[in-house]
Order: structure tokens, then sequence, then C-alpha cells
């Protein structure tokens, strides 16, 4: 194993500084303000302030007229709480408002809304691109549980245009990504990949989990879908898993014939032509109505209502997160045990532009790091920590570590690994909200001890 | 011109004052007024809507019935349908066949179709002439203004009436909707 910071990364071509972001949907109110009020209005029967946590499977219908009108779709409404649920859909409308989308799907987990993103785009037999410096679960469900359902794929370096372009056929229909990579924290350009994608007529989608949309919009940059895993920053607490799809309502689905199941009608919803009929919000809808409904991954009430809770303070946490992150990044550069640090925040990481550009708030924190004394000494690490977590989490209020090459990659192959960035003597860290002075003190005594 | 996605040029991170022009935003916040909005749905009673469809899997009937679970009364006005009925209502082949007040004309027709249309709004009183989503025509707004009728363009009935009422948000959209206040616009 290599003890270079970004294996497999090579020289990158300058940014291209004449790109400047493309103003995203605009908002009366401010992103501190949106993320305690949006999408929770008082509850208008009881007048509860906090969004109940509306715990149940069903909702009694006015009549049967209005039944048949709320499975039609032709009223907005609750049905059954696998489709809609009202402290879901706070929560969805909540993340839309913050990422600047159109609308939202919650769903059970980031797997479950990379699924339900991709199932409600691709055929069978269509192919898509996607970056190869993903979290490792995302790709193993790309590179071995799709193609079972019938959706091919390229992996390319989300920095590298000519090979982005090079992987684009006729029949690719998504471009994928995460803004900040998990766990190399690699900056994806987000703007080069949404010029490629608006060329190629095809949406952008990026996972900005890792980023949480007070740090990176990337629908300001011209992406089409945002999706996040909600179990991280933006639920903060590690109490509950979710994830959200949250559509930007910029893609024009009905240009050509490469997405029949929003431009066509559609025999999964009886002749539904979703795109025309709900407009900007056509992707959220037949995600909902067709996605969720047929494979079923649908948000508990509770982990909404925790999740909504955490929002509130997002804003807060993510400056701490950062602030912390990057004294944490600064003592790790600077002890004699460590033989790099892959934080973009750090002047000299390959990302370190592209970061300044895409998350001028702070590049998260999440990253990695090497031991001089590899494998081993990572080990070592892990088990001499007493406040860091040794757990396979990230974006949680407390410090969490782990060693990525045994856990959360362990499925990939030695060579997937190294491209992830995840080699066997790279330790994680997911840098909470602790005193940053007691952390560094627990990593100095498990480095030197 | 605009169209419901249209994006604006202006930083999105910023605050503004919701009563400045240049901050609303088309599809979201509307660049009409929520209370403009609010007031026609208020006043209105009689919808007559051109293009209506009898197919149920048609927009526009979707937004017909929408409207009728509302408490409008809904004509629609489709030559090609006349002598069916849409939603219990006998279709007529013109506006100039209706023999009662309209309060807004529903328009789900081309929009070189519109200025004709607008002329047979201005002729039977109406009051509002409301062009669906993805439909302009920017001349015959001007004509209908001129002759004293309110004009939306490029939204849809249904869905600004959901937004304002808050039931958009109960399928996860994005309203820009913000209030502590316990009753919505629209109930």
């Amino acid at each position: 194993m290599s003890d270079t910071p970004q294996p497999g990364i090579g020289e990158q071509p300058p940014l291209d500084s004449s790109e400047t972001p493309e103003p995203a949907r605009r908002s009366r109110y401010g992103i501190e303000t949106r993320s305690i009020h949006a999408g929770s209005p008082p509850e208008p029967v009881t007048g509860a302030r906090n969004v109940p946590i509306f715990q149940t499977t069903a909702y009694v219908f006015e009549d049967a007229d209005h039944a048949a009108s709320l499975f039609d779709l032709q009223t907005f409404g609750y049905i059954y709480s696998r489709i809609t649920n009202p402290t879901v859909a706070a929560l969805e409308a909540r993340v839309a408002s913050l990422e600047g989308g159109r609308g939202a799907v919650a769903v059970a987990s980031g797997h479950a809304a990379q699924l339900v993103a991709f199932y409600t785009l691709l055929e069978p037999g269509d192919h898509f691109v996607g970056s190869r410096f993903l979290y490792g679960g995302s790709l193993t469900q790309l590179s071995h549980t799709f193609p079972r359902l019938g959706w091919q794929g390229t992996l390319v370096d989300p920095r590298d245009e000519a090979e982005v372009r090079a992987a684009i056929t006729p029949r690719t229909r998504l471009l994928f990504t995460e803004s900040l990579s998990n766990p190399a924290a690699v900056v994806a350009d987000l703007a080069m990949l949404a010029r490629v994608a608006r060329e190629h007529h095809i949406p952008l989608v990026v996972d900005n989990t890792m980023a949480s949309p007070i740090l990176c919009r990337p629908f300001e940059w011209g992406a089409d879908i945002v999706i996040h895993s909600m179990t991280k920053f933006l639920g903060g607490h590690g109490t509950s898993m979710g994830g959200v799809v949250v559509e930007s309502g910029r893609f024009d689905w009905s240009a050509d014939d490469r997405y029949p199941g929003l431009s066509r009608p559609d025999p999964a919803y009886h002749g539904l032509t979703f795109h025309e009929t709900f407009g900007d919000f056509g992707f959220t809808m037949k995600a909902r109505a067709v996605a969720l409904r047929d494979l079923g991954p649908a948000l508990s009430p509770t982990n909404a209502f925790h999740i909504l809770t955490g929002i509130e303070t997002l804003p807060l946490r993510m400056e701490r997160h950062v602030r912390n992150a990057e004294a944490v990044a600064r003592y790790l550069a600077a002890h004699p045990a460590v033989a790099w640090v892959s934080y973009p925040g750090l002047e000299d990481h390959e990302s370190h532009a592209r970061a300044a550009r895409y998350l001028p708030d702070g590049a998260g924190s999440v990253f990695t790091f090497g031991l001089t004394g590899g494998y081993e000494a990572g080990v070592r690490l892990v088990e001499g920590v007493e406040l860091w977590s040794h757990l396979a989490n990230v974006g949680d209020t407390r410090s969490l570590i782990i060693h990525p090459a045994s856990t959360t990659h362990r499925q990939l192959t030695d060579e997937q690994r190294t491209a992830a960035g995840a080699g066997n003597d790279v330790i994680r860290i997911s840098v909470g909200l602790e005193t940053a002075a007691d952390l560094i003190a627990d990593l100095d005594q498990a480095l030197t001890g | 011109m605009t169209s419901p996605i249209r994006m604006l040029e202006a930083d999105p991170g910023l605050a503004c004052d919701p009563a400045d022009p240049s901050c609303a935003v088309p599809g979201v916040a509307g660049e009409y007024a929520d209370d403009l909005l609010v007031g026609i749905y208020r006043s209105a009673r009689t919808v007559a809507m051109v293009g209506a469809s009898p197919n149920p899997m048609r927009p526009s009937y979707f937004v017909m019935k929408y409207l009728q679970r509302k408490g409008y009364r809904v004509i629609p006005v489709n030559p090609v349908a006349v002598g069916q009925a849409i939603l219990g209502e006998p279709v007529v082949a013109d506006l100039r066949d209706i023999t009662e007040p309209v309060d807004v004309v529903d328009v789900f027709r081309r929009p070189d179709a519109v200025p004709g249309i607008v002329d047979a709004a201005i002729a039977i009183g109406a009051k509002v002439v409301w062009m669906q989503l993805g439909i302009r025509n920017d001349i015959a707004a001007v004509t209908a203004e001129a002759a004293g009728l309110t004009v939306v363009q490029d939204r849809c009935m249904k869905i600004e009436y959901g937004r304002l009422s808050g039931e958009l948000a109960w399928s996860g959209i994005n309203g820009d909707r913000i209030t502590s206040k316990r009753q919505a616009l629209l109930g």
C-alpha cells in the first residue's frame, strides 16, 4: 500500500475560472430560518408548534370520491404512510428548501435514496457514469446490485473532463458523484460535470451528504438531482437512519425520449404522464408514486421527527464541525507519526482549490490520514483512543474513527479500496462537536502510546 | 419570457424583502403576489375551463376535479367534446355559449389559441384569464389587462391552490411559505 494521501489521483488541470455558480431557486428567507421553519407551519387542527410525530399507517378518506381522487393523484393528501406521511412530508419540504430544490422524497436510508433516484430515471439496459471515489457502500451498490436490475455503470474520476466525456454512451442516462467524497475527501468539479451533463442532456445527480446544504448547494452549480444520507449531518445526532432525493425542477424530462417514465404515459400509473401533469416536480411525484410505492423503503415518521429536530441546528453544527476538523487536521499534519492528511481545508491538498470554490465555508469534517507505522499503527490508534468512538457512521455530534479497509470498504477489492482512498494504512475520522483540545489530546495519547 | 423553472440572477443565500418584485421567484414565491392569487381564489365561484378533456389522465381533468372538490363550479369548454359531460358538467363549444357569469377563464390551449380566448373572455365579462403551466401569450395578456381583466400566465390553478393552502407541502414540495400562524392562506 502506498503512503501517498490520494492514491490513484494524478495531476489535475487548473479550474476554469470563467464558470460561476448558477443561481439556484431563490428563497425569501435565509438558510438558518429555513433550517428551523421550512415545511413546518403550526399543525392546523391542534396548533402544535413543533411537527407532531404522525405515527399512523393510514388516513381516513372523506368519501369514496375523495379516495379515488387521492389514488389517482388528482388531489393532494395522505393515503398510506408507505407513500406519504405528514411528519415525513415536513422533512421533505425542509430539505428541498435548504437545497434550493422544488421537491423531495424521503426514504429509509441513503442507499434507498440512490435506489429510488436511479429507479425513477433508468430503464433496464440503460447506463450511468459514476465517480470512482464514491463511498464504498455506494460503489458496492452501483457495481454489484444495480447491474442485476439492468443498469450498467462506468466509474470515472469526477475531476477529469476527458475521462467523464469518454465514459458517456448513447444509453447513458445520468452522471453521479459525491460533492465531497467519503472518505477520500475528493471535491468533484461540479461546474464541469454539470456542463458535460447539460451538453449530453442527462441529469447530474449529486450525493451531497458529506457537505450538507450548509457547505455546498449543488443546484447552484447546475446539478439536477441531489441525494443525501440524512443519517449523517442532517440528522446529526447518530439516532436515525434516513435518505432523501431532491429535485431542482430545472431538468426538461420531455425534451427527448430518454426518460419515458417521466415524459410518456406511465403504465405503472394507469397512463399518467408525470412530467406534463406535475411540471417542475414531476420527477418527485414519479419517485414517490411509483418508486417508493413499489420498492417500499418508506421512512419512519419517528425517524423523520428526529432528523427534523437535528436540521434545526444544522447551520450551527456545520460551522463547529468545520472549525474542529481544521484544528484536528492541522494537529495531525504536524505529528511525526502521521504520514499524510487528506483534508481539503489544508493548503497542500489536491482538492484545496476546488474546495475553496465549491465549499467556501469549509470542507466538512470527514477525512482520512495515514500513519507512518502503516496498518499496525492504525489498529493501535483505533484501539487506543478513549473519547473517539470506533464505529461505522459519520456526521455525528460525537467524533468517530474507523479503519475503512477492514470495515466500510471491506467488500471492495484491494484495487477499488486504493482507488477510493481507503487503502490498508488509511484511518477515517469524522470530527464531532466536542472540545477540540480534548479530541486532540485523546489522539495524542493514542498516537504516542 | 419567464417559465416556472426560470432562474434569477441573484445570490440565493441572501434573504430579501418579499415586497421587492425582483425577489419573487417564478414557480416558487411567484411573480404573482400571493395576495393577488388568494384574492382570485376567494372571489371566484365559476371557472370556465377552455380545453377541458374528458380523458381522466389529462392534466385538465385533474385540475377540474380538484377545483370542484374545493367548491368551484367548473364549466368545460371544448368544441371537440360537445355532447359529452365531464365530471358531471355538460361540455360547451365556446365561451360565448355560457349563459351564466364566469369569474375565471382557465386556459388549457396552446399559446397561439390564447388571443381568441381572451377576446371571448372579455366579451362574456370574465374577471380573470388564467393560462396554465407552460402557456404564455404576452400580447394577449396585455389585451386582457387593458380590458380590465386580471391575468395569470404559466401557472397551474391546482398547484397554486395547493401551495397557498399548504397542501402542496404534503407531497414534499417546496412552496417557500414560512409562517408561524396557525391558518394557511387558503383552507
